[in-house]
C-alpha cells in the first residue's frame, strides 16, 4: 500500500530534523506536492497539459486573504469558498479551452494563467497590488495555527488525503477513461467515452487541488503577492509532475520535494546557485527520462526479471 | 436490418470519397465491404461509425435513424469498432485496455470513484473478470498484465478485437484485421471471427485478405472510386466482370478469362 508507506514517511521524516525550519521546508513540499498531485491528474494521466495552474493557486492564496480581511469570512470558509470558486472558474473555462490539443491548449492555458496574474496585480483595492496583502492566521476550532511544525502536520495530512483520492480515482471507471483518452481520444470515444466530459472533470478537480495548496501557502506565508499566479510558478508545477514522473502519483511527492528541497540545499553555492539548479535538473532529465519514480521503478523491475 | 446506410456520401476538398453508397446489413451475417485502395472503404466505415458526419444520405442502426450521432453515442447503442491503424492504449497494461471496453456497462460518478465506494470495488472486479474473460476469447489470456505497447502486431489487432468484444456490441465493425498479419495469425483471426459470429454479433469487415474475406463472409459490397460497383454472396461478387476488371483492370480481366480455360 503506498499510502501506508507515505503515512508512515510523514509521521518517521521529523525524527530526522535538526531544527525547526525543517518543518518549514516539510510544509512547502507538502503544499507544493498537493497541487502537483491535482496537476499530475490532468498531465500525467489525461494527457492534458496546463501551463496556467498557478493561476488556481492564487485563486486558493487570495481567497483566504480576501475573504477574512475585507469580507469578515473565516480563513477555514475562505478556503472552501476559493475551492468552489476554482473549481467553478476551470469548469467555466475549460469547456472551451480543453477542446484544443498540444501546444494550443498550452498557450491557451498560459493566457488564461497570467489573466489571474493581471488581475491579481491590478485589483489593488481588493488585493493589496503588486505588493500583496497580509493574510490572517487560520483558526480551527479556536485553535489559532502558527508554527511551522502545526503546517507541516497540516499539510502533510491533507496531501496523504490528496494522494488517497487521486489513487483511488485512478483505479475506477473515470481513471481508465482519462488514461485511455491519453493514448487515443479515437478508440476513447468509440467505447463509450464522453472525452470532452471526462477531461473537464479532470480539469476541474486538479484546479481544485491547486487551490487548496494555494490557500495553504497563504496562510503558512501570513503574507500573498500576485507571484504565487505568475507564469514562474505554472512552469515549477509542470517540472515538478515531468521531474517526478508524469502519471505517478508518488513521483508527484519526489518531483515536489527535489524542487522545494534543491534552491535550499544549493544556497551555499550563493551566485552559482540557479545555474546549478538548472544543470541538475537537466541531468536528472537526461538520464531518467520518465521522470524519477517510473524510470527507478522500471530499473528495478528489470532486476527481478 | 441492423445496419443501413441510405445513399450515403461525404466529400473532401471536392472529391467524393464516397459517393451514394447504400448498404442494408442483416443481423448475424458477416457482410464485407472490399474494394481497391482509396475505393473509400474505411471512408464509410468512419460514416457510419459517427467519426464523419455525411454530406449527404442517412444511416440507421437497428432501425433507428443515428446520422450526426457522435462515436460515444453510437458506441452505447451497441455500435463497436477497430481501427486499420492501431489505437490502442499502450501506456495501460492488456487487461487494462480491455477493461475500458466495458465503460459503456459501468456506472461511474466522480465522487464515487474518488472515495472508492464499495460499488466501485464491486464493479472493477466484475469489469476486470469480463475483461479476462474477453481475452480468453482472442487468445490473450496470457499477456493480461504486459503492458498493451509491448505486444507484437497480430497480438495488438487480437487486443483490439477484444475490447471491442468487452463492450458487448450488437454490430462490430473491423477494419482490416487481417493487414499485416502473417498466415498463422490470419487463421487465428477466422477462428476468432467465427466465434463472434456464432454469438450473434453482426461483424462488418473491411479486409484486403480475399481469402478471408471469402470464406467467411454471407454478403460482399464491392466499392470502387468511392460507388457501389457490386454486391451479392461471395461467389457472386468473384464472378462479377466488372469486379474482377476493378481489381486487375481490362487488360489484367481478359488475362484472368483467358486463366480460366
Amino acid at each position: 500500500m503506498p499510502a501506508i508507506t507515505v503515512g508512515i514517511f510523514i509521521i518517521v521524516l521529523p525524527a530526522f530534523f535538526p531544527s525547526a525550519y525543517y518543518y518549514r521546508i516539510g510544509a512547502l513540499v507538502f503544499i507544493f506536492a498537493l497541487a502537483v498531485v491535482g496537476l499530475n491528474l490532468l498531465m500525467g494521466f489525461a494527457g492534458q497539459v496546463s501551463l496556467g495552474h498557478a493561476g488556481f493557486l492564487g485563486i486558493g492564496a487570495y481567497a483566504v486573504a480576501i475573504g477574512p480581511v475585507h469580507l469578515g469570512a473565516p480563513p477555514w470558509l475562505s478556503l472552501f469558498a476559493g475551492a468552489i470558486i476554482s473549481g467553478t472558474v476551470a469548469f467555466v473555462v475549460g469547456r472551451p479551452i480543453l477542446r484544443l490539443k498540444g501546444h494550443y491548449l498550452a498557450v491557451a492555458t498560459l493566457g488564461f494563467g497570467l489573466l489571474i496574474a493581471i488581475v491579481l496585480t491590478n485589483e489593488a483595492n481588493w488585493t493589496g497590488g503588486p505588493d500583496g496583502m497580509n493574510v490572517p492566521a487560520l483558526t480551527l476550532f479556536g485553535w489559532r495555527v502558527h508554527g511551522s511544525a502545526a503546517w507541516y502536520w497540516i499539510a502533510a495530512v491533507t496531501f496523504l488525503g490528496g494522494f488517497l483520492l487521486a489513487l483511488n480515482l485512478m483505479d475506477s471507471p473515470t481513471g481508465r477513461a482519462l488514461q485511455a483518452i491519453h493514448d487515443s481520444e479515437i478508440a476513447a470515444r468509440v467505447l463509450g467515452i464522453d472525452v470532452a466530459r471526462k477531461k473537464l472533470a479532470v480539469f476541474v478537480i486538479s484546479a481544485i487541488y491547486a487551490s487548496v495548496a494555494g490557500s495553504y501557502l497563504a496562510l503558512f506565508n501570513g503574507l500573498i503577492t500576485p507571484d504565487v499566479a505568475g507564469f514562474l510558478r505554472s512552469i515549477e508545477l509542470v517540472a515538478m509532475v515531468v521531474l517526478g514522473g508524469m502519471g505517478s502519483i508518488v513521483g508527484s511527492l519526489v518531483g515536489a520535494a527535489v524542487l522545494v528541497v534543491l534552491p535550499q540545499a544549493l544556497t551555499i553555492f550563493q551566485e552559482y546557485e540557479q545555474a546549478l539548479l538548472g544543470l541538475i535538473v537537466m541531468i536528472f532529465m537526461i538520464f531518467l527520462r520518465r521522470g524519477m519514480v517510473p524510470s527507478v521503478a522500471a530499473v528495478f523491475a528489470g532486476w527481478h526479471k | 436490418m441492423i445496419l443501413e446506410a441510405d445513399q450515403v456520401s461525404i466529400s473532401f476538398g471536392g472529391v467524393r470519397a464516397v459517393d451514394g453508397v447504400s448498404l442494408a446489413i442483416a443481423p448475424g451475417q458477416v457482410f464485407s465491404i472490399i474494394g481497391p485502395n482509396g475505393s473509400g472503404k474505411t471512408t464509410l466505415f468512419n460514416l457510419v461509425s459517427g467519426i464523419y458526419l455525411p454530406n449527404d444520405g442517412s444511416i440507421r442502426l437497428a432501425g433507428e435513424t443515428v446520422t450526426g450521432l457522435a462515436p460515444e453515442q453510437l458506441a452505447r447503442r451497441g455500435l463497436s469498432r477497430t481501427f486499420q491503424n492501431l489505437q490502442i492504449f499502450s501506456r495501460m497494461s492488456v487487461l487494462e485496455n480491455v477493461m475500458v471496453g466495458r465503460q459503456r456497462h459501468e456506472r461511474t460518478g466522480i465522487l464515487a470513484d474518488l472515495l472508492h465506494w464499495p460499488s466501485v470495488k464491486r464493479q472493477n472486479a466484475a469489469t476486470r473478470e469480463a475483461a479476462r474473460a474477453a481475452l480468453v476469447r482472442v487468445g490473450l489470456a496470457d499477456a493480461a498484465d504486459r503492458p498493451a505497447g509491448s505486444l507484437a502486431y497480430g497480438a495488438l489487432k487480437r487486443l483490439e478485437i477484444a475490447r471491442a468484444l468487452a463492450s458487448e456490441p450488437t454490430v462490430l465493425l473491423l477494419d482490416e484485421p487481417a493487414a499485416g498479419c502473417n498466415a498463422v495469425e490470419t487463421q487465428e483471426l477466422d477462428r476468432v471471427i467465427r466465434s463472434i459470429v456464432k454469438q450473434g454479433i453482426t461483424v462488418v469487415l473491411v479486409e484486403h485478405d480475399m481469402r478471408l474475406v471469402m470464406n467467411i463472409s454471407d454478403r460482399v459490397h464491392v466499392l470502387a472510386s468511392g460507388k457501389t460497383l457490386s454486391e451479392g454472396t461471395p461467389q457472386q461478387v468473384r464472378s462479377d466482370a466488372a469486379v474482377v476488371e476493378a481489381y486487375l483492370g481490362v487488360h489484367g480481366s481478359q488475362e484472368a478469362g483467358r486463366a480460366f480455360y
